[in-house]
């Protein structure tokens, strides 16, 4: 096991989920210490100190954001948590949602206390039903056992939550994109400022955290924030939950102590490459994050300033590993139909630059790229690269510098030659 | 879907005040539900019902990929052939599921019984290849593990 459990330390069964065994497991004992021991801002104080970082792609402390909350102002606030997961290769908040979904609201009642939220949220994505009805459940159970409604376990705390379904939008995920499709719009991202934290929700006060980043509270608050500290490294406290696919041969989400070494976890924990295969890249936290190659990673460890050093980001911790012989242009051909596919059509360089790029890569697919192909896909990103209201613009131009940086040989190779040096080969080629 | 005004009088209840235009993206759902798609009297009696401007809910329908303004097959399979679902086959077993019910992705079989779309990333990269069926996922794909679904869906 790489490291400590905070998230994921208990033995998965049919019925693991539920509120009795949570109980069973500690669960709720959090709820009441800050319900009966602790203020509001000594909870948002505790979380500060804890140095806890977003687990949703930008690992913005999280303490930070909720200091911007003024308490009394004599406004309702909102707190929603990001469950709209929809970065090719992250599949870990769904693993919380169905696995143990009374740790998010545990954890959201002890952050709507702290931030005097009256009314939570969770945006869920639209396609996840078994996550839904799993997370559906725990709220039934949630309110039938007093967690919430009117006076929290008798206290002079009230708060309600709504479940919340999206319908299919990967911008939907950013959260300002996110407050404008639970106001029942189309999910248009809005620039800052104001922060949300400021307007938000129907101009609100809003915080929104991704599922995993919220569902370190409650153990936060139970174990308080110096234990958290000893876990992780100095500059990345904590665990992280990696969902692990592509040529592995134990693919799935492990929570990982920040700070253990890479290699190591893709050999020990995810069973190495798939046919003994060797390890080509890996692309480090969903699409958007730049690929690091084997060699790049060999003295890594799974800590975020390891991989800000190697110029990439933990992002969502969508870990997806490419074996020796992978294509990497047809790789970026799906990456790029991906962008084109999803940009929401407000800002005009990712509108166009998009389907720019979408086009200039199926055009090297088919065998019909121009020398100066690698040189407009770069323009393209650049031009992209902050002349948009949110970062899915930036995002499609990071994934595509990214191979073009590490794999441009290729590039040059299938141009030159009108075909792939790999047969355009996406599978892992067993060495059977 | 005037007779789903009560469910939706309920589901009113459990939002904060003045939050009616949040109800678009989950009334839609349910009208979907019931119906198969969105009829034009549904936007402008939704639309009546929750005080927001029809356009709205256009907009909303023609956004959202989960909503349609068209019926479509009794079953729904949705394909991805994303990153990870595409390194582990995904385009194989794709080709043949439209093999064998001669559609393409964005098509309908002629008996109205099946509907095939290639859809982006739904958060099931570790068990790739994967598609949803209706509402349902089903995970790590094969040639044999689709034929035989595809013989249980009558």
């Amino acid at each position: 096991m790489p490291g400590r459990q905070l998230i994921m330390g208990f033995p998965v069964t049919a019925t693991s989920h539920s509120l009795a065994e949570y109980r069973a497991r500690g669960g709720y004992a959090a709820l009441d210490k800050a319900l009966r021991q602790m203020q509001p801002a000594d909870i948002v104080k505790e979380v500060t100190a804890s140095g806890l970082q977003g687990r949703g792609g930008a690992a913005f402390p999280v303490g930070r954001k909720w200091q911007v909350i003024v308490h009394d102002d004599g406004q309702p606030h909102y707190l929603i948590a990001n469950a709209d997961e929809g970065e090719p290769g992250t599949f870990k908040d769904r693993w919380i949602l169905e696995n143990n979904p009374h740790v998010l609201l545990e954890s959201m009642l002890i952050s709507s206390y702290a931030l005097n939220v009256r009314n939570c949220f969770v945006y869920i994505r639209g396609e996840f039903d078994l996550p839904y009805r799993r997370l559906a459940g725990a709220v039934e159970e949630a309110y039938a056992a007093g967690f919430f409604g009117q006076h929290v376990l008798g206290s002079q705390f009230s708060c309600d939550i709504v479940v919340y379904r999206g319908a299919g939008a990967y911008v939907a995920g950013e959260a300002s994109g996110l407050i404008a499709s639970l106001e029942g719009k189309k999910s248009y991202p809005r620039n800052r400022p104001p922060r949300l934290t400021v307007r938000g929700l129907y101009q609100r006060p809003t915080v929104v955290n991704n599922v995993e980043s919220l569902s370190n509270v409650a153990w936060i608050i139970g174990n308080g924030a110096a234990a958290f500290k000893a876990v992780g490294t100095p500059k990345s406290p904590g665990t992280r939950l990696f969902s692990v696919s592509g040529h592995v041969n134990r693919p799935g989400v492990f929570e990982v102590e920040l700070g253990y070494p890479w290699m190591k976890f893709l050999e020990e924990d995810c069973g190495g490459i798939q046919g003994g295969g060797a390890l080509k890249c890996v692309v480090p936290g969903g699409v958007s994050s730049k690929v690091l190659t084997g060699a790049d990673i060999a003295n890594l460890r799974l800590a975020h300033e390891d991989l800000w050093d190697a110029g990439s980001t933990l992002g969502s911790g969508g870990m997806i590993v490419i074996a020796e012989g992978t294509c990497m242009v047809s790789l970026l051909q799906v990456i790029l139909r991906f962008y084109h596919h999803e940009s929401c059509g407000q800002c005009t360089p990712c509108r166009h630059g998009t389907g720019w790029m979408h086009r200039i890569i199926d055009r090297i697919v088919a065998g019909e790229g121009r020398p100066e192909d690698i040189e407009r896909l770069y323009y393209i990103s650049k031009f992209n690269d902050g002349t948009t209201i949110c970062g899915l613009g930036d995002a499609a131009g990071y994934a595509c510098t990214g191979i073009l940086d590490k794999y441009r040989d290729e590039f040059e190779y299938y141009i030159e030659h009108k075909r792939s040096r790999h047969d355009g080969n996406l599978e892992c080629l067993r060495s059977s | 879907m005037k007779h789903l005004i009560p469910e939706f009088e309920k589901l009113r209840e459990r939002f904060p005040a003045g939050f009616e235009s949040s109800l678009v993206l989950p009334c839609v759902r349910r009208i979907q539900e019931e119906r198969g798609y969105v009829a034009d009297a549904d936007i402008e009696q939704l639309a009546a019902f929750l005080g927001v401007p029809p356009i709205q809910i256009e907009e909303v329908l023609s956004f959202y990929t989960q909503f349609r303004r068209k019926p479509i097959g009794r079953w729904h399979l949705q394909f991805c052939h994303n990153v990870s679902c595409s390194m582990n086959g995904a385009e194989r077993i794709l080709e043949h599921v439209q093999q064998r019910l001669g559609i393409a992705p964005g098509q309908s079989t002629p008996d109205g019984r099946y509907t095939l779309s290639v859809v982006e990333c739904l958060g099931s990269c570790g068990t790739a290849p994967m598609m949803m069926v209706n509402d349902g996922y089903h995970e790590n794909l094969t040639r044999a593990k689709v034929d035989e679904l595809l013989e249980g869906l009558q």
